[in-house]
């Protein structure tokens, strides 16, 4: 399985609603990391928040095939079929959007149609897209369980991208900061997520 | 109005506050805190106006308490990200000038600057907006806290219309300040100083704590000053001249000057009045009644007691303490020529400046009363006299006139104030031309009423917190005053409010050095460039 290059198209939505999307990937197990900045169709930014590999089918589920074999691969190359039986999925929390040459850190007027592609983002896109750390507030107000390891996700998948992380990741941990100012408890949680000692 | 403050020196946004407890900013950066400090002249910038301020106080604060208890030592990231956004420092700023539109100089502020108002350390231009810049009327007299290249400026047209003071404990540089007050007037002919130079400091030079010299104003303007001694054998002694030996006659003292002493020579209230009644019954003498008092036999005592209808006890105590006065040596039976009242007061009305040493008495309180007060007494009647025929038009106003007194908690004590001639001048401020300096180092010794009717403070640093609460009597906003008070250090720097200046201020008093003796010898006022003159 070849790692998944930036900029390249790796699956399409398949469930769609204003602020979550549902995506399949075109292979199975090909997916970006938690946390990674991707585009669907040509203007909607998100992140990914959740990945789910299971059977196409729900009536048949999978079962255990590897009991008499010594390794896991030797499971896909005696049964090719699996990769066709079974899909991973994304979960995207929906961030932004592009309107023209500008991009705003909220929600679309719109949701993005069935099937439009979804692209993992090229780091001049993250770079475009994250001048402002402003669209942390949309996941900060989300109720998901593991959120902030979401969010802490986010914040380290985008710092390759940018020629100052250290600016990058202390300003978006101040924001965070900013927008909990009464919950140091969570303030904390995201922070020991997030790779300080490295760049502080 | 100024333009925008610089971004460098921005101290943060205001956050809320009052007017009597102050503006509160919020530092941009928590690490400004540990540079900030409190008596720094900062300046905010309001929508419509510019307020000038000084920061009266300073303070931790966190957006939720638990932030105390759920940080620790080595949540070195956590504390670096949450600083100066969760946790933050405040300023309280207390705002006492401001500039609008409608008015091109300061005012007293009456407002307060908007919710998220900018606010600025000050800048040069804005200390010199606020206190003017150095000319004919305005003295520089020291830079504001940290900022070493602005220049304070004192208007001492407006210093000698009222009665100031130099408050401090001994060794903060009082008289350093009192001599550049000193000088100042002298240079800038606002008004004419007489000195009652306990110390031997003000005429000629004297050495500082640190063992430098420091000039005196005759060395500084010659002819202009005369000194007049009370010691001309120890001012000999000491290589120095003087212009009058000066000699007080038995002649001259007059039972009020008594009355001061009371105090200090332990006489009664009794002895006093039996004084009034000893003048009164040898007025017709020839020789001084004292001297008459103190010579009589002890029949012709216990004659007089009868006559006058005194207690002989009484009577005998107090020729007892009055014997004292015969040990100084300046007393003489009868003065020569007009008195030395007179030749001073000549002096003074030829705009000439005196300063009265005392060599040796210095350390003598009783003579230091007797004398000031005798020597005031005269030149202030005279003063009323030349005053009030000048306003029916008679004779011109004569230039005001400064009395300088050390020591000054022992005349205005809140026993003496009624009875001196100083508690008077006090009172009445300008009315007759005279006005005092004050130079002292226990504030507190000083009758209420008189502090409250102080013009100028300038204060040095002060140990005792009723030496503060009184050089802060009657002045507005007296509890953010104190906070400052109590932190200025403990040498050249003075918190000067009141009259003369337009805001408080913490100011470092410029050195006293040839610096200061060029620009206060040369043309100039001080803007002169002395690359100029000396290459």
């Amino acid at each position: 399985m070849e790692s998944l290059q930036k900029n390249s198209r790796f699956g399409e939505v398949i469930e769609s609603s204003i602020e979550i999307l549902k995506g399949q990937c075109h292979t199975l197990y090909n997916c970006p990391p938690l946390g990674s900045l991707v585009r669907i169709g040509d203007s909607v930014f998100g992140v990914i928040n959740g990945i789910n590999t299971g059977s196409i089918d729900p009536s048949r589920g999978v079962i255990a095939r590897g009991q008499n074999l010594d390794t896991e691969d030797q499971i896909y190359e005696d049964h090719p079929q699996l990769e066709q039986l079974m899909r991973t999925i994304v979960n995207i929390s929906v961030i932004g959007f592009r309107e023209g040459t500008i991009v705003h850190q909220y929600l679309p007027p719109l949701p993005p149609r069935i099937h439009s592609f979804i692209h993992l983002c090229s780091s001049n896109e993250i770079r475009e897209f994250m001048t402002s750390v402003d669209f942390l507030v949309l996941l900060l107000r989300s109720n998901d369980r593991v959120i902030d390891d979401v969010i802490a996700a986010t914040i380290k998948q985008a710092l390759p991208s940018f020629e100052d992380p250290r600016a990058f990741l202390l300003n978006a941990a101040r924001y965070i900061s900013s927008q909990l100012p009464t919950d140091v408890s969570r303030v904390s949680t995201i922070i020991k997520r997030l790779p300080m000692d490295e760049w502080l | 109005m100024n333009s925008m403050g610089h971004e460098s020196n921005q101290l943060g946004l205001v956050i809320g506050g009052s007017i009597s407890q102050g503006v509160e900013v919020r530092l941009k950066d928590s690490k400004l805190i540990e540079e900030t400090k409190i008596g720094t002249f900062v300046t905010i910038n309001g929508a419509h106006s510019k307020f000038f301020g000084t920061i009266t106080d300073l303070r931790l604060d966190t957006t939720d308490n638990k932030f105390s208890s759920s940080v620790s030592s080595d949540s070195r990231s956590l504390i670096e990200v949450i600083s100066g956004i969760s946790t933050y420092s405040v300023a309280t700023i207390m705002p006492s000038l401001n500039i609008d539109s409608a008015f091109l100089t300061p005012q007293p502020s009456k407002s307060l600057p908007q919710h998220f108002s900018v606010a600025f350390r000050a800048s040069n231009e804005d200390v010199a907006e606020v206190f003017g810049n150095e000319d004919e009327r305005h003295i520089w007299i020291g830079s504001p806290l940290d900022m070493e290249d602005a220049h304070v400026c004192l208007n001492l047209e407006e210093f000698v219309k009222r009665s100031n003071a130099v408050f401090g404990k001994s060794g903060t540089g009082k008289s350093f300040l009192t001599r550049i007050l000193l000088a100042g007037i002298l240079q800038r002919q606002v008004a004419t100083n007489l000195i009652f130079d306990m110390h031997n400091e003000y005429g000629w030079e004297s050495s500082s704590e640190t063992g430098y010299s420091a000039k005196g104003l005759k060395q500084l303007f010659g002819s202009r000053v005369s000194i007049f001694t009370l010691d001309g054998s120890s001012a000999s002694t000491r290589g120095l001249k003087y212009d009058v030996d000066a000699k007080i006659g038995f002649n001259e003292i007059e039972p009020e000057d008594i009355a001061i002493l009371g105090t200090t020579l332990n006489i009664t209230e009794l002895g006093i009045q039996s004084c009034y009644a000893l003048a009164d019954y040898f007025k017709n003498d020839s020789s001084p009644w004292i001297l008459k008092f103190l010579d009589l036999t002890s029949e012709e005592l216990h004659e007089l007691a009868e006559t006058l209808r005194e207690n002989t006890n009484t009577l005998e105590a107090l020729r007892r303490r009055l014997s004292q006065l015969k040990r100084f040596d300046f007393m003489v039976e009868k003065s020569s020529g007009k008195g030395i009242a007179t030749e001073i007061l000549e002096h003074l009305l030829d705009n000439r400046h005196v300063v009265l040493e005392f060599g040796k008495h210095g350390d003598n309180v009783n003579a230091y009363l007797l004398v000031a007060n005798l020597i005031t007494r005269r030149i202030h009647e005279e003063y009323r006299k030349k005053t009030e025929s000048a306003m029916a038009g008679n004779e011109e106003l004569p230039s005001p006139l400064v009395i300088t007194i050390e020591e000054a908690h022992r005349f205005l004590n809140s026993g003496l104030a009624n009875q001196t001639i100083f508690g008077t001048i006090a009172r009445e401020m300008r009315k007759y031309r005279v006005t005092l300096l004050i130079v002292d180092q226990r504030p507190s010794g000083i009758d209420e009423e008189i502090l409250s009717q102080i013009g100028t403070r300038v204060v040095c640093q002060l140990d005792n917190d009723r030496d503060i609460d009184a050089v802060l009597t009657g002045a507005p906003g007296a509890r953010n005053l104190r906070n400052i008070l109590s932190r200025l250090e403990s040498i050249q720097q003075s918190l000067m409010f009141g009259h003369a200046m337009p805001m408080p201020v913490v100011v470092r008093t410029r050195n006293y050095d040839n610096d200061f003796y060029s620009d206060i010898t040369l043309p100039g006022f001080g803007n002169i460039n002395k690359k100029d003159l000396f290459g």
